[in-house]
């Protein structure tokens, strides 16, 4: 059954609407991969389903999000804040940006199961502790006490991480966790995320651009392009057999070990801006395949046996 | 802690060293010789010089340098040369009612002034912001002499509540205190709210409401507490100003303080004055900086830890 349900979602920021018709659903124990490069309406959608838009002046104009049985568009602030943190929680894009300078990080982990779980403070320090054990902050005791800047990039992601977990939340959506780290430590931890959410069978929304942290950790996939969803299907067969030539170049803009030098791939172009988004489909002025439909009409995200895909080339060959 | 704070004053002994050059030479070198203005009219060249002995502006500037220091830090400010007193004496009379209407003042716009910027943050492009932030713009372009008269009009005139002049009775504070510091609340308002609003829009603010914490906590628990540190400079900046720069308030309420004294005393070349209201405030500046400077470490552990 599906925790989260977003459904023909609409984003607008003053009268631009860089969000339109974004649908997917998120399942208990899976990681749905929400890829797209920058520019695409990733983090708007986070921002959505957090209830946050209004933080930025945005709102949500159309579609509905179902979480849990529960209608988040219509909900009030003060019920929302009580599922922000306890039920749905937020790992964010920047663990250098994200934690406050001047407060412990130990406070800043209690406040979450103070908050919610009601725990005095000796009992939220222990809890917390007991989550950066888990994952695997050494000397978790000491680091209560210390400031976020006495920490590496790392060691903050992994505080951010322990106060996404720090209620027990239901849904985690993860804003490109690892795009601030360095490299050496990216995937050291996609693997503490992908194994905590199966150990305690969360629901995981990953939002990245980059497509090895989706084969490395998802189930499924949605790619968006231009604040409309491209794609998706399952990992496997989004890397066996991208329907969407979008998808297809992602892929192809992967480097494969025994790639020639001096041959690596991109596409050319740029997402476009909100205020220009081209009429039809909106991948087709950088879409090497484009036919004369995919100028003017706009391509329906249409049900395939396995996975869904918004495309005129169905069927067409390459 | 205790550590920054004894750095701190250590650091403050080579400025004062040099300030006290400042001061010191500062006199010498601009025009005008108080010798003249005491002399009667056609005195000859032997009283003169009797009159600069006595004085001591015979001697080798070096020599005057230290034995003006040497008594100074002893609290032997020298006699002021028109007004026929011990300087020191002429500070105790007039600082009492500069510290008296300087801190009540800076009370009064630290207050008035974080209050009011923050709801205007809080209720950001409201009516109510907008209101707060016009009167803001109007304290703070009406010049705080044509203010106190206005005030004294109104207040003082015609309804009468608190006297027109004089340092007399603790009333008498009122309207000077609330003409400086309406100029003080605009600038801490203005601070306050920029602070906010900068601050608010921080990855970590989004982070505190992504926890589920509610607004008001993050606007005043969080984002105000941030927003203290420009406020606690531009506050201990302000402290050595409001010590010396009252000066248009205190004629206007005609009210002694380190300000008039200064003002006159430069008029009349009383240099020996001149010299302890300088140094007066000069030391008010320095510990209105390091005042600033400890509450900034007490807020942040990051200046802390740069001064170990």
């Amino acid at each position: 059954m599906a925790l989260l349900t977003v459904t023909g979602l609409g984003v607008a920021i003053g009268n631009v609407t860089p969000l339109d018709g974004i649908s997917f659903e998120a399942r208990k124990g899976e990681i749905l991969g929400l890829v797209g490069e920058s520019g695409s309406g990733k983090s708007l959608t986070a921002l959505a389903v957090m209830g946050l838009l209004g933080r930025i002046g945005g709102r949500v104009t159309t579609g509905s999000i179902l979480f849990d049985g529960q209608e988040l568009t219509i909900l009030a602030e003060p019920a929302f804040r009580r599922l922000r943190g306890k039920r749905i929680a937020l790992i964010s894009q920047n663990p250098m940006t994200s934690l406050d300078p001047i407060v412990r990080i130990g406070a800043q982990i209690d406040q979450v199961s103070r908050l919610h779980l009601g725990l005095s403070k000796p009992a939220a320090k222990a809890r917390s502790i007991d989550l950066m054990q888990q994952l695997r902050i050494p000397d978790a005791e000491t680091l209560h006490g210390a400031y976020p800047h006495q920490l590496s990039g790392g060691m903050k992601q992994r505080i951010v991480i322990a106060m996404a977990l720090a209620a027990d939340p239901d849904l985690i959506i993860a804003d490109e966790p690892t795009t601030a780290l360095d490299v050496t430590i990216q995937a050291q931890i996609i693997q503490i995320i992908v194994d905590l959410v199966r150990d305690r069978g969360l629901a995981l929304l990953l939002i990245t651009h980059d497509m090895g942290v989706v084969a490395q950790a998802c189930d499924r996939v949605v790619v968006l392009y231009a604040g409309r969803v491209a794609e998706m299907n399952t990992t496997q067969a989004i890397f066996a057999a991208p329907r969407h030539p979008y998808t297809a170049s992602l892929i192809a803009c992967i480097p494969a070990h025994d790639q020639p030098e001096g041959t690596l791939l991109g596409i050319p172009g740029t997402v476009p801006g909100v205020l220009n988004y081209p009429p039809g489909c909106r991948f087709h002025p950088r879409c090497a395949r484009a036919i004369d439909v995919c100028h003017a009409e706009v391509p329906v995200l249409q049900t395939l046996t396995a996975g869904s895909v918004a495309c005129y080339l169905q069927g067409v060959p390459a | 802690m205790l550590l920054f704070i004894v750095k701190r004053l250590l650091l403050l002994i080579p400025v004062f060293l040099a300030i006290s050059v400042v001061i010191f030479m500062l006199v010498h070198l601009v025009p005008g010789d108080p010798i003249d203005s005491i002399l009667r009219v056609g005195a000859t060249p032997a009283e003169r010089a009797a009159l600069v002995a006595r004085y001591g502006l015979d001697q080798p500037i070096l020599t005057q340098y230290v034995t003006w220091f040497g008594k100074m830090v002893l609290g032997d400010l020298g006699d002021a040369i028109i007004l026929r007193r011990p300087v020191a004496d002429l500070i105790a009379m007039n600082l009492p009612h500069s510290l008296a209407l300087g801190s009540l003042a800076l009370v009064f716009s630290t207050v008035v002034g974080i209050t009011a910027g923050a709801l205007a943050a809080i209720f950001r492009d409201t009516w109510f912001d907008r209101g707060v932030m016009t009167l803001i713009l109007l304290g703070s372009t009406v010049p705080s002499f044509w203010l106190g008269l206005l005030m004294i009009m109104l207040f003082a005139v015609t309804l009468g509540w608190f006297p027109v002049s004089g340092a007399r009775t603790a009333s008498a504070l009122v309207l000077p205190v609330l003409t400086i510091g309406l100029g003080g609340v605009a600038l801490v308002a203005r601070v306050t709210r920029v602070a906010m609003m900068d601050i608010a829009r921080r990855d970590f603010v989004m982070m505190l409401h992504a926890k589920g914490v509610s607004r008001w906590r993050i606007e005043l628990g969080s984002v105000l507490r941030h927003a203290m540190m420009p406020v606690v400079t531009i506050l201990s900046l302000r402290i050595g100003w409001i010590l010396g720069g009252a000066v248009a308030v205190e004629f206007v309420f005609a009210r002694p303080g380190l300000g008039s004294l200064l003002i006159t005393s430069l008029n009349q070349r009383d240099y020996p004055v001149v010299q302890g209201c300088l140094l007066m405030l000069a030391i008010a500046v320095m510990l209105g900086t390091l005042l600033g400077d400890i509450l900034q470490a007490m807020m942040d552990p990051r200046i802390r830890e740069g001064m170990k």
